[in-house]
């Protein structure tokens, strides 16, 4: 038996697909959720095969929601239209279903998905999708982090620096960190260069935290930050600060 | 054109009359001669004039104006001592002062008719720049017209085939509520389509083109969106430009829905003051995750262009934050 999970915010849009679904026998509907909260939950507890993903969803759209997702099942994505996504989504060869869709496409992005299932066994590409997906711009503005079961969203302007950790990054706010498993370039990639500076291999700043930059030794220098947190600079990050601040 | 230059003349041969009859010369003689000399002034500087006007010398050319001028004023005060000694052959003090005055008339028609080119080129220069002036005033108008139907052709498509979906999912389990939103969606892309942008309607026609828009877009979000609209009387028969509340109304919910996971209570509030029409529209957002500065997507840069274009001001949209609502704010003047 298959198992399946539906994440969509439109109650008649998870009707449709629960409609197609119905006539695959073989596919056991586990929970539909109309958020990325809901749906987090949901897969952590059911693990489905395969899960049917909305992306523009409330508070954590669709790839945020993979991103805490470990390991990432099997997507088929459903958009109404984002011309972005599609190509990202074809350079990858994952399948989405444009809305509206009718019952013989639907029927077909499943028999793919079982073809390349029996294929590949467990593999799927939504791991390397998630990674080089053209960011939406709200992601600009936002990093999603899981605790456990919890679901946290920081705004970037809380953000005081974030460093590398192994697979992952520890991103410090005021007073604690979370673990995200991300790549340092991706954060340099998707915060905005006016605001965050990678200052050392293993560290980003946000500008506006930093209230001094003081030597440690005879040739390396820290920057001081609001909260009392000390960040190391690299030689070129020293520069490229000094660059940024204009000093 | 044609009076003022016969009084300008008249002028000046009553002028000429005076100076010369205060110079002795009896009035007869004196009226007889500053008629004469004005005439053949006048047909001199017409003449230039008209060549001027198909001919323009361009500016390495000046001594050219300055030769013609010189030769024009010779033959003028030549060919007005011509006709002066004709009429007064018999008067040998006349042509006695005739030779006299020669110089002086050559000088005479040399100031006047510079004086006539000098204008002449200043009205020129002063229409040139009047159509210059019409010229750009067109292009601009042009440019705004074009920039403003841009602005009005944002239907989103996200909008479109997420609500063809619900329809979709509709006909299978309840095809009237369907047919229903057919219609809706069909009314309401209608209403945009044949609205001209800057057409003005009534307030009660905007909202009613926003209600259907709520409609569409309750069926898609189910018991997560509702609404609330509250007017006045009297501002339901103001005016506003055509589609104006649409992309405040579709950012609300936007911003709403996707901020918030529970439910979200879009407030459409309009007052009426006695030069203009106030709206505001309210929308729920989540304070701690989200800076509302980025909340002022395209939908709402756009209207505040529109504004600026039609009415010329920048002050007539503001957004505001309370608690966790997020209100937009539009001012529109009725003085039209």
């Amino acid at each position: 038996m298959i198992k399946a999970v539906i994440i969509d915010d439109e109650p008649l849009a998870r009707g449709i697909i629960k409609e197609y679904l119905a006539h695959h026998t073989e596919i056991e509907l586990m929970q539909e959720c109309s958020d990325g909260f809901e749906g987090v939950k949901a897969i952590m507890q059911h693990q489905p095969d395969l899960i049917f993903l909305d992306i523009q969803m409330p508070k954590i759209n669709g790839f945020e929601m993979l991103e805490l997702l470990d390991p990432v099942p099997a997507v088929i994505f459903t958009t109404a239209f984002d011309e972005y996504a599609i190509k990202a989504f074809e350079a990858h060869a994952i399948d989405y279903l444009l809305k509206p869709f009718g019952k013989e496409r639907f029927d077909k992005a499943v028999q793919k998905w079982t073809q390349q299932k029996s294929q590949n066994g467990a593999d799927n590409n939504t791991a390397t999708l998630i990674e080089k997906m053209p960011r939406q711009p709200e992601e600009q503005h936002r990093v999603v982090v899981k605790n456990g079961a919890n679901i946290q969203i920081i705004p970037v302007q809380d953000i005081f620096y974030i460093e590398a950790y192994d697979d992952y990054v520890k991103i410090f706010t005021k007073d604690k960190y979370q673990l995200k498993k991300k790549t340092m370039s991706h954060f340099e990639e998707v915060l905005d260069p006016k605001e965050f500076l990678r200052v050392h291999r293993s560290f980003i700043v946000q500008l506006q935290q930093i209230t001094k930059v003081e030597q440690s030794d005879k040739s390396t220098h820290i920057a001081l930050l609001k909260n009392g947190a000390k960040v190391p600079l690299s030689r070129t990050g020293y520069s490229k600060l000094k660059e940024v601040l204009g000093v | 054109m044609i009076l003022t230059y016969g009084s300008w003349w008249i002028i000046w041969i009553f002028i000429q009359a005076w100076v010369l009859n205060n110079l002795a010369l009896p009035w007869k003689e004196a009226f007889v001669d500053a008629t004469i000399s004005n005439l053949v002034l006048t047909l001199c500087a017409y003449a230039t004039e008209i060549t001027s006007r198909y001919y323009n010398p361009n500016k390495q050319r000046a001594w050219f104006r300055f030769v013609w001028g010189i030769g024009l004023a010779y033959v003028c005060a030549f060919s007005t001592e011509l006709i002066l000694a004709q009429i007064f052959a018999d008067q040998p003090s006349f042509l006695l002062y005739l030779v006299k005055s020669g110089p002086l008339r050559f000088i005479y028609s040399f100031l006047m008719i510079s004086f006539m080119a000098v204008i002449s080129y200043l009205l020129r220069q002063m229409k040139e720049e009047e159509e210059n002036k019409n010229r750009k005033n067109d292009a601009q108008n042009l440019l705004r017209e074009a920039e403003l139907t841009n602005l009005r052709q944002q239907i989103q498509p996200h909008f479109l085939f997420n609500s063809l979906n619900s329809i979709s999912a509709l006909v299978g389990t309840r095809p009237e509520e369907a047919r229903k939103m057919i219609y809706q969606l069909s009314d309401f892309l209608r209403g945009t389509l044949k609205k001209d942008e800057q057409q003005l309607v009534s307030l009660n026609e905007e909202l009613e083109h926003l209600k259907l828009y709520l409609e569409i877009e309750k069926v898609r979000f189910g018991h997560r969106l509702q609404s609330d609209i509250q007017c006045d009387e009297k501002s339901m028969h103001m005016k506003l430009p055509a589609l104006l509340l649409q992309p405040i109304v579709e950012n609300a919910i936007k911003f709403g829905l996707y901020d918030t996971i529970g439910d979200v209570v879009i407030k459409i509030d309009a007052r009426s003051t006695n030069n203009s029409l106030n709206i505001t529209i309210e929308n729920p957002f989540d304070s701690d995750t989200s800076k509302p500065k980025h909340g002022t997507g395209f939908g709402l840069n756009s209207v505040q262009r529109r504004l600026y274009l039609l009415y010329a001001r920048n002050d007539l949209l503001n957004t505001t934050t309370t608690n966790n609502i997020f209100i937009t704010a539009v001012k529109i003047p009725q003085s039209l």
